[in-house]
């Protein structure tokens, strides 16, 4: 679901939030045209706004736990997690987290990557927010879900700044709800000289 | 806060008490400072933040570089509260436009940190936010990348210093922030 199809059908923070995010073509390899957030976080109003939407959206839905994906996710999810009262819990890459983990395997285009969480982290009875900036695939996000449902959370909903237009409507992703500000930029001129 | 010893904020006990130390991590002989265990906590974790946020709220900051991955988590809030840019330096490869890189070694291995052109200017006043400080070749590596562009690097922030290793010197003169020592 994007923000449009939900009250915010009109709000010019979302035209701030897209209009500053920068598109470079074919990275990291031919035919990807890029979502660049970081031009993004070079403007703390429209930054701002990404996280006041959030906060807005999760303040009383009794978030106890924010998940963040490594590494866009960490600068998303904390500022969210500080503003309503959850703790932060970082997704990470494989052997980058101490103490015992559990981990989760997802596919990649070619061949396939793990995602870990501290056993730690999660606590009984958690209501749990997974972040990250950019939903494509969705496979990174499942990868969260299943991270989170094995040591126990309830997964509340899935949030992303940027996500292709198929996240529309009620899509869902292993029966999650997905929660989107923006679709993605296209390339043109303009976004050339940004 | 810092090397100074004034009187100790009480905040910063209860940030203390909550960073776990795992022995052997990443290799053998290394006392792993962990801070995840902070983030676990709202409180701490919020401390943490306003300590700093209260620190350079009034340095007219323009900018506050955060050292992938876990100065990502700490330094976009400090950003947000005090109304300056994010700027993330990453690991070679990861950042999409047009980019400067610095080597460093690490404490243990080689590493390069990479930053976008055009994020930061001359004339931009910097803040460097990383989780730990340990040999400050890393944090060196920052301070070099914002140099180059011709900003002035006001101070760095971490929330862990380990003295012992004497990072502290590496940072060409610019002061260093710290919440918690490890000896």
């Amino acid at each position: 679901m994007f923000a449009v199809e939900n009250g915010l059908q009109g709000d010019p923070r979302l035209k701030a939030i897209s209009d500053a995010i920068r598109v470079i073509p074919h990275f990291p390899k031919t035919g990807i045209m890029f979502q660049d957030i970081t031009t993004l976080l070079l403007d703390p109003v429209a930054f701002k706004h990404v996280v006041d939407i959030f906060v807005d959206r999760y303040k009383h839905m009794n978030i106890s736990l924010v998940a963040g994906v490594e590494a866009r996710g960490f600068i998303f999810g904390p500022p969210i997690a500080l503003a309503i009262g959850a703790k932060f819990v970082p997704l990470r890459k494989p052997g980058k987290l101490p103490g015992r983990v559990i981990s989760e395997e997802y596919e990649l285009e070619y061949g396939s990557d793990r995602l870990e969480m501290s056993v730690e982290a999660v606590k009984s009875d958690e209501r749990a927010l997974i972040i990250d900036d950019l939903v494509a695939t969705g496979g990174t996000l499942s990868a969260s879900i299943n991270l989170l449902e094995r040591a126990g959370a309830e997964v509340v909903e899935c949030a992303c700044v940027v996500g292709l237009p198929k996240f529309k409507g009620q899509c869902k992703l292993k029966g999650k709800p997905l929660y989107v500000l923006v679709e993605p930029r296209e390339f043109d001129d303009i976004t050339l000289y940004n | 806060m810092s090397g100074n010893k004034e009187e100790e904020d009480p905040r910063i006990n209860g940030i203390k008490t909550k960073i776990r130390v795992v022995p052997d991590f990443p290799k053998k002989g290394i006392m792993f400072q962990d801070i995840t265990t902070v983030l676990l906590d709202p409180k701490a974790f919020k401390d943490t933040i306003d300590l700093f946020v209260e620190r350079y709220r009034d340095k007219n900051i323009s900018v506050v570089a955060g050292i992938e991955a876990r100065g990502f988590i700490f330094g976009p809030p400090i950003a947000l509260a005090i109304g300056a840019k994010f700027v993330p330096l990453r690991k070679p490869k990861k950042l999409p436009g047009e980019t400067i890189f610095e080597e460093y070694e690490l404490e243990y291995g080689n590493d390069r940190l990479e930053m976008h052109i055009g994020a930061v200017e001359a004339g931009d006043r910097a803040l460097v936010v990383d989780d730990l400080i340990a040999t400050g070749g890393t944090l060196c590596a920052a301070i070099n990348l914002l140099e180059r562009v011709g900003a002035e690097v006001v101070e760095c922030a971490c929330v862990i210093e380990l003295p012992d290793l004497k990072g502290r010197q590496r940072l060409k003169g610019k002061p260093l922030c710290m919440l918690v020592e490890y000896r």
